[in-house]
C-alpha cells in the first residue's frame, strides 16, 4: 500500500506528485520475478527487431498503417499478449484457493489476491475479449461489405493505439504502484477515496477512460462503415450475418459506452474533487453507481457475445455447405437481444433489495431474452440439417460452443429467477455461469473465428494438429475448471475469497486447478500452432482466395487481400454474395484497372495515444504539472493534425493491375 | 502439511468421479439441502426452474450431437439440401418452443418472487404448519462491521459479535445496515442473501426448522479482511435459546458508543463476543451515521434540507460525517477534524434494559 513519507519536500511533492521509488514493489518477489521475464522477453523482441532492421517497416507499415486488414490484425496481437497477462492472473487464484485451507494461508496475501482478481477481470473484459471482437469486425466487416476500408481510416488507427494505453497503464500498476483493490466493477464506497486511497483505483479508472475512447471511436467507425460503405445492391437484409451482429454490437458500443465513461467520470469526480456522488455521507448514493455500471455493464455482455454468434452463424453455414436457415429470425432474433439487453440490468444486483415486483419484472425481461438465442440456436441446428459437414478447425470450436453455451444459458436462465438469485448470487455457481458463456462463447467464437478467417489474412492455413490439440485441451479443461465450481456455489462457497476454513471443499479447488492448468496447455497449443504454422507456410498456402468454398464477399478476393481490397466494387444480388456469384458464373475482371484513391497512414493516432498515456499518468500519480501539460499538449496535437493536408493518394492503375495479374496467374495454376 | 495415503486416495477418487459425483455432491450441498423453509422454497425453485429448462436444452443437445454426425461429409447417404433454409412451420416451432418454457417459467419467477420476497412477513413456519398466534417474531439487528458481523437483540438488550443464535420454528425478522463498504448477509442453511449497505437498511424474514450450527458470511466482496467475515448461526431449541440468551447477558460487557465505535475500526477474525446490555438507539445511530455523539444525523439532517436547508449556516454541513474512512485510520495522513455538530446535544446514553424479555423455552411448553 502507497504511504508517502512524510519528510517528503514539497517539491519533491510537486515534481512527482504521489510518486516515489517505494512506490517500485521491489520487496515482492513474484513481482520482481514477473519483471525480469517481462523485460527480458521485451529486451529480446527489440534485439530480433533491431537485427532483422525491421524498425522502421514496423513503424511505417503497421503502427502508423491505417488499413483496417492491419488494425485488425494488431487487435488481435494485443489481445493474445493480454490473454497471456489475464490467464496468469487466472492460473494465481486456482493456485491460492486450491492450497490455501484451514492453517495453510497460501501464497498471496489479500492484498495481493484481491490486486489479481480485479486485474483478471478488467483484463479479461476490456483487454482481451473485447479487443478480439472489434480485431475480428475490423478486419471482416469492410471486406464483406465490400468496402477499400473503414469509413474513417484515420480515427480506426487511433481508437486501436487508445485501446493500448490503456492496457499498457493495466500492465505499468504491475511494476510501479499497484492495482485495484476493489473487484473488476469497482463498487462503491469501497472504491471511493475513503476506502481505497491508494494509486491502485486510479489505475482503473484511467485504463477504462483512456481505452473507452478507443472503443466508442471505433464503435461510431463500424457503425458509418456499414451504414454507408455496402457494395451496391447489399440492402440491408443481403447483409452477412456477421456484418449484422457487428452492426448491432456496434450501436450497442455506442449507446452503451457513454454510461460508463459518465459513471467513471462521477467516480474519479469523488476521488479527486471531494464530492459526493457516491460516497456514504450528503446524500452520496451508492446503488447509483451500482445501477449505472450494470446499464453499461449488461449491454457489454451482448458487445461480446453478438459478433461471435455472427462467426457461429457464417461458419456453420459454410463448413454445412448450406444457406443459413432462417436467415431473417436470425436477423431479428439479434435486433431484438440488442433492444432487450437494456432491459436486463437490474438483475445483477436481485439481493439489493428492490421490491418483488421490479425483480420480477427484470428477471422476466432476462428470460425473454433466451428466446430469440434459443431462435438461434435452432437456427444453427437446422442449418447443419440436410447439410454436408466438413469438421475442420472453425467447425469444431462452433460444435464446441454449441454444447458448452447451452449450458452457460441454462444456469443463467436460472439465475434470472430472483429467489434462486438469493442463494446463488456472488458464488461460485455465477462464477461457473459467466465463464460457462464467456469461454463457451466468446473464446470459442474467436477461436473459431481466427481459425476461420486465418488463411484470408495470412494466405495459408493453420495447423490442423494443433489446433486440435488446443481445441480439446480448452474444452476438457473449460470442464475441469467449471463444472466443480458450479458444485461449489451450490455448496454456498463464495466469490473473491483467499482463503478458506472448511477442508472438505478442497477436492474441488484442485479439480478446479487441474482445469485451469489444461486450459493453459491449450493456450500454448494454440501459440505452438502459430508457429508450426508459420513454419510451414508453403505447404499450408492456399491458392486461391476461397479456401474454405465460402459465400460472403470477403472471399472473393485474394488471400490475403491487396492493400485496396476489391479492385472492382462487388455487386450484390442476393444473401451470400460470394456464393450467388460462383454459382451464376461471375467472371472475375483481368482487365480495365483504374488508379484507386486510398487513405495515408499517418503518426497521428500513435502520438495522440502516447500523449494520453502520459496524462494518464500523471492522473493516476497526481503530478499535477505534468498533467496539465499533456492535456495541453493533448488539444495541441489534434489540433495540429487538423492541419495535416497530405492525407490520401491514388495507387496507379498498373500496380493494380500488376497484383491483380500476379493473382489472375495464381487462379490459373490452381485450375490447372 | 502431512497427507495420509487415505486422503490422498480420496482426493484421486473425487477427481477421477468427478463427472458422477457432480450431480449426486449437488444434492449434500448446502443450498441443496437447506435447513430453512424459505432456503428450502428457493431450492425447490432452482429444482423445478432446472427440470423446465431441461425440457428444451436435451433435445436441443442430442439433435445437435445427431446432425452432426449423420449429416457429416463422409456419410454420403445421407440428403444434402443447400438450398433448403426456410420452413415456416419450423420457424413457428423454433420461437415458439422458448417462448412456452419462458411463459411457465415467467409464471412461476413472479409468482415466488412474491412469495419469496425477503421484505414479506412470513405466513407459515414449513409447508405443513401456519405461524401459530401466539409465537412473537424475534427480532435481530444486524451490522456488517469491517470485517466481523455485530447482531444487536433489541427485545433482550443484549448484542453479540460473530455469532449469532435463533428459536428453531420462530419467525426471525432481520434488519440489515453497515458501517462502511457493501456486504451481503448470507446464511445458505436459513434464507437467500441480502445486501447490508451503510446508511441504508435492507429486511429479511426468515425461519430456521432444524436445530443445529450454521455458517453465515458476508457474500459480497469488502476489502483485505473479506475471507474471514464469518460468523456462526445457532439453531436453538427454545429452551436452548433461553439459556444463550441469558449466557449473554450475563456477560458484563456493555455496547456503548465508545465501545462500539472502538470495535467498529477494521479487524479481523475476531473472535465472538457478547454484549450484556447496550445502549438504546444504537442500531438507529448507526444506520444514521451519528454514533459519534458530535455528528448530526443523517435522518436530522435530511429532515434540515427537507424544510429548505439552513440558509447560510448550512455551509457548515459540508464537513464530512464519515468518522470510519480510511484517512482517518492512519492510513493517510489525517486532515484536521471536522465536525457537523447536532443541532442539539446528543440523547445521553441509556441502556436498553427491557422488562419482560419473550421466551421462547416457556411459550414452546404453553399448550
Amino acid at each position: 500500500m502507497q504511504t508517502p513519507t512524510p519528510e517528503r519536500s514539497e517539491l519533491m511533492q510537486t515534481l512527482f506528485g504521489r510518486l516515489s521509488l517505494d512506490a517500485i514493489p521491489y520487496h515482492e518477489p513474484i513481482l520482481l520475478a514477473t519483471f525480469a521475464v517481462t523485460a527480458l522477453i521485451g529486451l529480446a523482441l527489440v534485439v530480433w527487431i533491431t537485427r532483422a532492421r525491421a524498425w522502421g517497416w514496423l513503424w511505417r507499415d503497421w503502427f502508423c498503417s491505417i488499413d483496417h486488414k492491419k488494425i485488425g490484425v494488431m487487435y488481435m496481437i494485443l489481445a493474445l499478449v493480454m490473454l497471456l497477462r489475464g490467464f496468469a492472473d487466472a492460473i494465481m487464484m486456482r493456485l491460492q484457493q486450491a492450497m490455501a485451507f484451514g492453517d495453510a494461508m497460501g501464497y498471496l496475501p489479500p492484498h495481493h489476491y484481491d490486486q489479481i482478481f480485479t486485474a483478471h477481470g478488467v483484463i479479461m473484459i476490456f483487454f482481451v475479449a473485447m479487443p478480439f471482437v472489434t480485431g475480428l469486425m475490423n478486419y471482416v466487416v469492410p471486406l464483406q461489405i465490400g468496402a477499400r476500408d473503414v469509413a474513417f481510416p484515420f480515427l480506426n488507427n487511433f481508437s486501436f493505439w487508445m485501446t493500448v494505453v490503456g492496457a499498457l497503464l493495466v500492465m505499468t500498476s504491475l511494476f510501479i504502484g499497484e492495482f485495484s483493490t476493489a473487484g473488476w466493477l469497482a463498487y462503491p464506497p469501497l472504491s471511493g477515496a475513503d476506502y481505497s486511497p491508494g494509486v491502485g483505483m486510479d489505475y482503473y479508472i484511467w485504463a477504462l477512460q483512456i481505452a473507452g475512447v478507443g472503443t466508442l471511436l471505433s464503435g461510431v467507425n463500424l457503425i458509418v462503415t456499414i451504414v454507408k460503405m455496402r457494395a451496391p445492391g447489399m440492402t440491408l437484409m443481403k447483409m452477412p450475418v456477421f456484418t449484422w451482429t457487428s452492426l448491432c454490437t456496434n450501436v450497442l458500443i455506442v449507446a452503451a459506452f457513454p454510461v460508463l465513461t459518465a459513471v467513471l467520470v462521477l467516480l474519479s469526480l469523488d476521488r479527486y474533487a471531494d464530492t459526493n456522488f457516491f460516497t456514504n455521507d450528503f446524500g452520496g448514493n451508492p446503488m447509483m453507481y451500482v445501477n449505472l455500471i450494470w446499464i453499461w455493464g449488461h449491454p457489454e455482455v451482448y458487445i461480446l457475445i453478438l459478433p461471435l454468434f455472427g462467426v457461429f452463424s457464417e461458419v456453420v453455414s459454410t463448413f454445412s455447405g448450406k444457406r443459413l436457415f432462417g436467415y431473417t429470425s436470425m436477423v431479428y432474433a439479434t435486433v431484438v437481444i440488442t433492444i432487450l439487453s437494456y432491459l436486463v440490468w437490474l438483475h445483477h444486483f436481485f439481493t439489493m433489495g428492490s421490491g418483488a415486483s421490479v425483480n420480477s419484472f427484470f428477471g422476466i425481461t432476462t428470460m425473454i431474452i433466451s428466446i430469440p438465442t434459443g431462435a438461434k440456436m435452432f437456427n444453427w441446428l437446422f442449418t447443419m440439417y440436410r447439410g454436408r459437414i466438413r469438421f475442420e478447425l472453425p467447425m469444431l470450436w462452433t460444435m464446441g460452443f454449441m454444447f458448452t453455451f447451452v449450458i452457460g444459458g441454462m444456469t443463467g436462465v436460472l439465475l434470472a429467477v430472483p429467489p434462486a438469485d438469493f442463494v446463488l448470487h456472488n458464488s461460485l455457481f455465477l462464477i461457473a455461469h459467466f465463464h460457462n458463456v464467456i469461454i463457451g462463447g466468446v473464446v470459442f467464437g474467436v477461436f473459431a473465428g481466427i481459425s476461420y478467417w486465418f488463411p484470408k489474412v495470412f494466405g495459408y492455413h493453420l495447423d490442423k494438429f494443433w489446433g486440435k490439440v488446443s481445441f480439446w485441451c480448452w474444452q476438457i479443461g473449460f470442464l475441469f475448471a467449471f463444472m466443480p465450481l458450479y458444485v461449489l456455489g451450490l455448496m454456498g462457497v463464495t466469490r473473491r475469497v483467499s482463503h478458506f476454513e472448511d477442508p472438505s471443499l478442497q477436492p474441488w479447488f484442485i479439480a478446479a486447478a487441474f482445469g485451469a492448468v489444461l486450459v493453459g496447455a491449450g493456450i500454448l497449443a494454440s501459440l505452438i500452432q502459430f508457429y508450426v504454422s508459420y513454419k510451414r507456410r508453403a505447404e499450408l498456402r492456399v491458392v486461391g482466395g476461397d479456401p474454405w468454398d465460402a459465400r460472403t464477399l470477403e472471399w472473393s478476393t485474394s488471400s490475403p487481400p491487396p492493400e485496396y481490397n476489391f479492385a472492382f466494387t462487388p455487386r450484390v444480388h442476393e444473401v451470400d454474395a460470394w456464393w450467388d456469384m460462383k454459382r451464376n458464373g461471375y467472371v472475375r475482371p483481368t482487365s480495365g484497372f483504374l488508379a484507386i484513391h486510398m487513405p495515408k497512414g499517418t503518426a497521428a493516432g500513435i502520438t495522440l495515444a502516447g500523449i494520453s498515456l502520459v496524462f494518464g499518468f500523471a492522473m493516476i500519480w497526481h503530478i499535477w504539472w505534468l498533467a496539465g501539460l499533456s492535456f495541453a499538449g493533448l488539444i495541441g496535437a489534434a489540433i495540429a493534425h487538423t492541419f495535416n493536408y497530405d492525407r490520401d493518394y491514388h495507387i496507379p492503375a498498373d500496380e493494380v493491375t500488376r497484383s491483380e495479374d500476379a493473382y489472375t496467374r495464381a487462379l490459373a495454376a490452381q485450375e490447372a | 502439511m502431512r497427507l495420509n495415503s487415505a486422503m490422498y486416495a480420496r482426493r484421486a477418487y473425487s477427481l477421477l468421479t468427478l463427472p458422477l459425483v457432480f450431480l449426486l455432491a449437488g444434492c449434500d450441498a448446502v443450498v441443496m439441502s437447506p435447513s430453512g423453509d424459505i432456503a428450502m422454497q428457493q431450492r425447490d425453485l432452482i429444482v423445478v426452474s432446472t427440470v423446465l429448462m431441461l425440457l428444451i436444452v436435451v433435445p436441443v443437445m442430442l439433435l445437435t450431437g445427431f446432425f452432426a454426425w449423420h449429416y457429416r461429409q463422409s456419410n454420403k447417404k445421407a440428403t444434402y439440401d443447400p438450398d433448403w433454409h426456410h420452413s415456416t412451420q419450423l420457424e413457428l416451432v423454433i420461437w415458439s418452443a422458448p417462448l412456452l418454457i419462458i411463459i411457465a417459467l415467467g409464471a412461476v419467477t413472479w409468482i415466488t418472487t412474491h412469495t419469496l420476497d425477503p421484505y414479506r412477513k412470513l405466513d407459515r413456519l414449513d409447508a405443513s404448519r401456519p405461524i401459530p398466534a401466539d409465537v412473537q417474531p424475534l427480532k435481530v439487528q444486524v451490522v456488517a462491521l469491517d470485517w466481523k458481523w455485530l447482531f444487536i437483540y433489541p427485545d433482550y438488550g443484549v448484542a453479540s459479535v460473530n455469532e449469532m443464535a435463533a428459536p428453531v420454528d420462530v419467525p426471525i425478522e432481520f434488519q440489515i445496515t453497515g458501517s462502511t463498504v457493501m456486504n451481503a448477509f448470507y446464511v445458505p442453511a436459513l434464507a437467500g442473501m441480502i445486501y447490508a449497505m451503510p446508511g441504508m437498511q435492507t429486511q429479511l424474514h426468515a425461519v430456521i426448522n432444524k436445530a443445529g450450527d450454521y455458517q453465515g458470511f458476508s457474500a459480497n466482496y469488502s476489502g483485505a479482511g473479506f475471507s474471514h467475515m464469518r460468523f456462526t448461526f445457532k439453531g436453538l431449541d427454545g429452551a436452548g435459546f433461553d439459556q444463550w440468551v441469558a449466557g449473554v447477558r450475563a456477560s458484563p460487557a456493555a455496547l456503548g458508543r465508545e465501545e462500539y465505535l472502538k470495535l467498529e475500526r477494521p479487524s479481523e477474525r475476531e473472535p465472538v463476543r457478547h454484549y450484556g446490555q447496550t445502549m438504546v438507539g444504537l442500531y438507529d445511530a448507526i444506520l444514521n451515521l451519528c454514533v459519534e455523539p458530535t455528528k448530526m444525523c443523517m435522518r436530522d439532517m435530511m429532515a434540515i434540507d427537507a424544510k429548505g436547508g439552513l440558509g447560510l449556516a448550512s455551509v457548515y454541513n459540508v464537513s464530512r460525517l464519515s468518522y470510519d474512512a480510511e484517512r482517518r485510520r492512519g492510513v493517510l495522513p489525517q486532515p484536521p477534524a471536522e465536525y457537523v455538530t447536532a443541532l442539539c446535544a446528543a440523547a445521553p446514553e441509556v441502556m436498553l434494559s427491557p422488562a419482560s424479555p419473550p421466551s421462547y423455552g416457556l411459550s414452546r411448553l404453553a399448550p
